[in-house]
């Protein structure tokens, strides 16, 4: 039998959309708004059915679109309530402006988001365009590399962000995440609740005794400072998450980080990666650190905020670094992550990696072990010494 | 690759029959016995009758794989229309074994899909499914002829998990249950090389 | 009278998440600038139907519990009234008018 890693846990096999809702199930939040999108769909699916069936009572808004999910979610939140919502690519989209003013608001809502490639053309399988789409606004990302992570993401997003008051999202990939069944460890409903104790916001709009306005105009007099104070906000949060990682590491003996490293420290060559990917680069950098090459992998959970200096220090003394971005930021430059990384090694002072930028899995384009194998035997090339450009961004598996 | 130990399983059928229940199902039967697991489905356009592929993977070991099955050790086909459609025995191992929903004999089946005829399993597993559950849904069908082929679960013991799992999964239409049941028994002593 | 010049708060005074605290302090009286006319309570002809109260956009009409706890029309608060004259024209009773203003 498998091994749990939590004395009291309970292994089982759920894909990331059940895994999402039993965490869900678990947390059981005030106030629930959503509307179906693949490959988010199961999630609410399964949700409300536990509402339904009256294990839970949770209230659940259907909604006419993600724009009012987005909307009354927010609503829920600032009237005091524990506030949840999940969505995917297109509906993603749709919320954009609420996006804004939920962390703008500052209010502590936690998002399950199945990444999803966006239209067009029409796409209902996974890449990161959706959520790489809103990493500046002001939310923050946690990225899951399966159902286990999925799960325990969402149990730390509703400390994060209660205690943040900023809205986190959980990303899951689509499809090859969500819709995968895999062995997941689920903690005992009670020890659960303890972890992510009652919710008691300092202040609210229903408390009628300390009445406020929420969400005034504000001008060029006080806007910059507001902004000025989320921007402080996301930074400050770097603490809150390695606080609650912390306390889940001590509660569930499950390990977070702001991102893992895989057989990074005496790397020569290393990929970077979000998401699903991680799992096959691992086999990949096993496969050749048995041939004797210095293979690294970081698989980066907390892309915002970002831990730049954190990440710089990983990878300052790698040779060659190859970026994987699943998603394309259509800037004629580079892709979101690659650029990211960049900017923290050079703004830190390291300009020793050469660093490669791949984008891959555009629409869910599966990516294999070989074409792993190939970009780590680039990496090698570039290692030693060989020329290879490294001022454009290399498609990985696409017929140009 | 070395270091993978793991069995995959390809699974062909038309949307509607079952095939991504049956490989989630399988996979929950298989990580009863303790071993690692993953199932999932490979959806084209989702509508029903639409060719569509699911997937497992089974090891002693977590898997960490995220890729898609490419070179599966079996591969099971729940629609024998598929045949015509797909290439069953696309990236199949040569010592892999295909099971075929088919009411003709293994022999006109290998030539038809030009495989080794000793690895060529069939059942009627339409017939069953249409006799025992009154539908032509063949997914636990073909659950209890892999059961068979792979060798790896005693009929017994997987039928007694099988059923906790449909007691659940059926919580709400029982009569469903002893007629899965009789059909995967049926199809584990039907199947035939 | 030279005014003096309004603090500005830094983004650490700041309440977070673009709130704005009730503050009795405040003076943001949106009424020290109203139309032509303002409206005149006659508490004589006043049946306190509350119907002014329910109508005012501005929420001017205070109400208070008379002895016997039941709601009655105070006054007109004419710090944040901006004499729309909606009171005036919901009045059943002609207990509000509208009066030309001096100023």
């Amino acid at each position: 039998m498998i091994k749990t890693v939590y004395p009291t846990g309970k292994i089982v096999a759920k894909t990331g959309n059940e895994a999402i809702a039993e965490a869900m199930r678990q947390i059981e939040p005030d106030v629930v708004a959503a509307y179906p999108i693949t490959p988010a769909t199961e999630i609410m699916q399964i949700f409300s059915q536990f509402i339904a069936d009256g294990i839970i009572g949770s209230e659940y808004i259907a909604v006419e679109s993600e724009h009012s999910a987005m909307s009354a979610t927010i609503a829920a939140s600032a009237a005091g309530a524990r506030a949840m919502t999940g969505t995917s690519s297109q509906g993603l989209a749709f919320m954009w402006e609420m996006l804004y003013i939920a962390s703008g608001l500052r209010l502590p809502i936690v998002m399950a988001e199945v990444n999803r490639a966006i239209s067009a053309p029409i796409n209902i399988h996974g890449d990161h365009s959706d959520s790489m789409g809103t990493r500046d606004s002001g939310w923050i990302q946690l990225y899951s590399e399966n159902s286990q992570e999925a799960y325990d993401n969402m149990i730390q997003a509703i400390r994060i962000s209660e205690k943040a008051k900023l809205p986190v999202m959980v990303t899951t990939d689509g499809f090859v995440i969500s819709h995968c069944m895999e062995v997941v460890e689920i903690y005992p409903d009670k020890d659960v609740k303890a972890f992510i104790g009652d919710y008691n916001p300092d202040r609210y709009l229903l408390d009628i005794k300390h009445p406020y306005t929420l969400g005034a105009i504000d001008l060029q007099d006080y806007y910059f400072e507001h902004r000025y104070q989320l921007s402080k906000a996301i930074e400050d949060s770097k603490n809150i998450i390695l606080n609650v990682s912390k306390d889940f590491f001590n509660s569930f003996k499950r390990k977070y980080d702001f991102y893992e490293k895989y057989m990074l420290d005496d790397a020569e060559i290393a990929i970077v990666v979000i998401g699903s990917t991680a799992g096959t680069v691992k086999l990949v950098v096993k496969e050749l650190r048995n041939k004797g090459i210095k293979a690294g992998l970081l698989k980066i959970r907390v892309y915002r905020p970002f831990p730049s200096k954190q990440i710089a220090k990983e990878l300052a003394s790698i040779k060659a670094i190859a970026i994987m971005d699943k998603s394309d930021s259509c800037s004629g430059a580079f892709a979101p992550i690659y650029s990211d990384i960049v900017a923290s090694l050079y703004s830190n002072g390291i300009v020793k990696p050469k660093v490669l930028n791949c984008v891959y899995g555009l629409g869910g384009r599966d990516i294999t072990i070989k074409q792993i194998i190939n970009i780590y035997e680039i990496l090698i090339k570039i290692a030693s010494g060989i020329k290879y450009p490294t001022n454009i961004i290399n498609y990985i598996n696409v017929r140009k | 690759m070395e270091l993978l130990k793991v069995i995959e399983i390809r699974w062909h059928g038309r949307g509607g029959q079952g095939a991504k229940t049956a490989s989630l199902f399988f996979a929950e039967i298989m990580l009863a016995t303790g071993k690692y697991i993953q199932a999932f489905p490979e959806y084209g356009p989702e509508r029903m009758g639409a060719p569509m592929k699911s997937y497992n993977r089974l090891s002693e070991n977590p898997i960490t794989l995220h890729t898609n099955v490419i070179n599966p050790d079996y591969v099971v086909v729940l629609d024998p229309t598929l045949i015509e459609v797909v290439n069953l025995t696309n990236g199949l191992n040569k010592t892999g074994k295909i099971i075929i929903n088919t009411s003709f004999d293994s022999e006109y089946i290998a030539k038809k899909i030009n495989f080794n005829k000793k690895h060529v399993y069939v059942i009627d597993a339409s017939k069953i499914a249409i006799k025992n559950i009154g539908k032509n849904i063949p997914n636990t069908t073909m659950l209890g002829a892999l059961i068979k082929v792979m060798n790896i679960l005693d009929i017994n013991e997987a039928l007694n998990n099988i059923e906790t799992k449909l007691n659940i999964k059926f919580r709400t239409k029982t009569h469903l249950i002893s007629g899965n049941l009789d059909s995967i028994k049926q199809a584990f002593y039907e199947v035939k090389n | 009278m030279k005014k003096k010049e309004e603090y500005k708060m830094t983004a650490k005074e700041l309440c977070i998440g673009d709130i704005v605290d009730f503050n009795p302090l405040n003076k943001f009286y949106t009424g020290n600038w109203r139309s032509r006319k303002k409206p005149i309570l006659d508490k004589n002809k006043c049946i306190n139907c509350l119907i002014c109260w329910i109508s005012c956009p501005d929420s001017s009409i205070k109400v208070v519990s008379d002895d016997a706890k039941i709601s009655i029309v105070d006054n007109i608060d004419y710090n944040f009234c901006k004499g729309c004259g909606i009171c005036a024209m919901e009045c059943k009773n002609g207990a509000i008018k509208m009066e030309e203003e001096k100023k």
